[in-house]
């Protein structure tokens, strides 16, 4: 296969592009020129080939830069990687799934060979070649969720599940939508959504945990969520509010095209087979929005969703104040024409 | 806000032991509590350890709390300075012991994080919410707490950044989220409003 991976930043110099590959399999989350909170979950089976659904844990182009992005937020406030002391196990469990996954879809990057208890993963992209012990911490250089979520894109969490709820008890958090781990874990399910707007009401809230409580290992599900971000950075925590917020203030319709982003979360929900935990990888993807008018239907159906968007899930998601700029930017690219449903472009 | 923990009232149960921990206006949900217990209520103090501090807005009604006559009686001056005295009780704790917590809610929240540290079951705890409503707040950057919280926004005690109180509220450290309010438009920050009495 033998893809490159970008050598670009997620912070200062902003060099992060994505190729014409990327964009053409960006993964569009609306499926209707409208939107509102819904318990929107179907099962994750693999996808079309070459989406961002055909394997079990995505690996793209990003990948390298990401997890060089990754380790220096966590040198900067190691707080965005915690688990508590009972969630050891469901973090073997975990890197358990994402070695056996990555090494199934990518078997050109990734190895993993077992003797009984001794594993050996080797990880090309990154350089890894490791030795260790399955279900002994002291063979590792981090704890078992650490050790492979700094191997993996997106941000992770693991949840206990006890007292018919759900518990975020461990995480790895640094490409996360404005919501602080540190002071979310220990949670539950309807406590770390408390913020949501309309979505309690809604029932959304209710009914997902339902239907998480029953989740079963090898079923996995996913949804999507979205928001819009000032350039591409990934690291948009609460923490950091203070050095990513004024560039909120910054956009004009002059750089709207250039510098403001759809982040798009593809998040997959897997029972875990030894913890019982449920484990919760939240994959952030970026687009630029010249890059996303360039498939008509997108660019139609974003001017549509965020000109209609109610008032509080826009203040929600923090892009209130520039919503003007942003709807008569992309109403250049909106002729009026209908639009087919579902996510594919037309 | 679903974070928010909901409070009760506190009412007599039987148990092992009684432990309350109030403060300021929290005495009279203890004492309140005890007119309730009616004719049990001396077999009850006889079992009862009380710690009372005096409340964030200095209300004190330790004498009249002292004067119910408890197995053990004390007085600290902060929750800080009681919090050894009421982990060595909880680590001492039998099967059955009951507690009471009433006052404020940092108060409260400071307290049940000792009682499910100590791994005591969450269902022998009772919370009642008297007295003021001042709010402790994590610094979400900083992560440095301000005690006493009136107004909105405050000033971060630890980092001096404006923050917004935000009623987000975690268990785990007892306090709700305090996010800078000036971010995106760094020195306009809106005029101080009391929120918290
Ligand atoms: C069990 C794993 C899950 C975790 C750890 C999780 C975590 C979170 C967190 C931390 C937030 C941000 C809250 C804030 O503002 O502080 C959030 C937002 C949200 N979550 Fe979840 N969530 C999970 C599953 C779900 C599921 C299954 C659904 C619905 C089917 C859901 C629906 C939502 C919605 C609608 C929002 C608001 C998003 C927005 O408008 O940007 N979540 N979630």
């Amino acid at each position: 296969m033998g893809m490159e991976f970008n050598k670009e930043t997620f912070r200062k110099d902003f060099t992060f592009k994505n190729s014409a590959k990327a964009i053409k399999r960006f993964p569009f989350p609306f499926y209707e020129d409208s939107y509102m909170y819904s318990v929107n979950m179907e099962p994750h089976v693999p996808g079309p080939k070459g989406s961002v659904f055909e394997p079990m844990f995505d690996v793209d182009e990003h990948y390298v830069a990401e997890m060089q992005d990754r380790a220096m937020v966590l040198a900067e406030d190691p707080l965005r990687c915690q688990s508590l002391p009972h969630m050891t196990l469901a973090g073997w469990d975990l890197l358990e799934l994402i070695m056996e996954s990555k090494a199934r879809d990518y078997p050109e990057w990734f190895e993993l060979h077992k003797d009984g208890h001794n594993w050996h993963w080797i990880n090309r992209p990154l350089g890894i070649d490791q030795k260790f012990t399955f279900l002994d911490e002291s063979t590792l250089p981090y704890g078992p969720m650490e050790y492979i979520t700094r191997q993996s894109q997106g941000d992770f969490t693991l949840q206990d599940q006890r007292d018919d709820n759900l518990w975020i008890e461990a995480g790895m958090v640094t490409t996360q939508a404005d919501w602080s781990l540190d002071f979310d874990i220990g949670m539950s399910f309807h406590e770390w959504h408390a913020p949501v707007p309309r979505a309690h009401e809604l029932g959304v809230f209710d009914r997902a945990l339902k239907f998480l409580l029953k989740l079963q290992h090898g079923a996995p599900v996913r949804r999507f969520n979205w928001t819009l971000t000032v350039d591409p950075l990934l690291d948009t925590s609460p923490e950091n509010y203070p050095k990513w917020g004024p560039m909120r203030a910054d956009i004009s319709p002059e750089n709207v095209g250039e510098r403001m982003y759809l982040r798009v979360e593809l998040q997959t929900l897997h029972r875990l087979p030894r913890s019982n935990a449920i484990a919760f990888p939240i994959r952030c993807y970026l687009i630029r929005f010249d890059d996303l008018v360039t498939v008509p239907k997108w660019g139609r159906r974003l001017h549509r969703v965020l000109r209609d968007i109610p008032e509080d899930l826009a203040t929600y998601k923090g892009f209130l104040r520039n919503r003007d700029s942003l709807v008569k930017w992309l109403s250049q690219y909106d002729d009026g024409a209908p639009t087919s449903t579902g996510w594919m472009a037309d | 806000m679903r974070s928010r923990p909901v409070y009760g009232e506190l009412t007599p149960r039987p148990g092992s032991g009684h432990l309350f921990v109030a403060d300021g206006e929290g005495a009279e949900a203890i004492l309140d509590l005890f007119q309730k217990a009616g004719a049990q209520a001396s077999s009850l103090l006889e079992k009862s350890h009380i710690i009372y501090m005096p409340g964030p807005n200095g209300t004190d009604f330790g004498a009249r709390l002292e004067a119910l006559g408890a197995a053990q009686y004390h007085r600290s001056p902060s929750f800080a300075s009681a919090q050894s005295r009421l982990k060595k009780v909880l680590a001492d704790a039998h099967m059955g012991l009951q507690i009471y917590l009433a006052g404020t809610e940092g108060l409260m929240g400071q307290a049940q994080r000792d009682v499910i540290e100590a791994g005591l079951p969450h269902e022998a705890v009772q919370t009642e919410h008297r007295g003021s409503t001042v709010r402790r707040v994590q610094c979400v950057h900083c992560k440095g707490i301000t005690e006493n919280v009136r107004t909105d926004p405050i000033k971060c005690s630890h980092c001096g950044l404006h923050l917004f109180v935000r009623d987000h509220y975690s268990r785990r450290l007892a306090a709700f989220q305090g996010v800078n309010i000036d971010a995106e438009d760094p020195g306009q920050v809106p005029a101080a409003v009391e929120r918290f009495k």
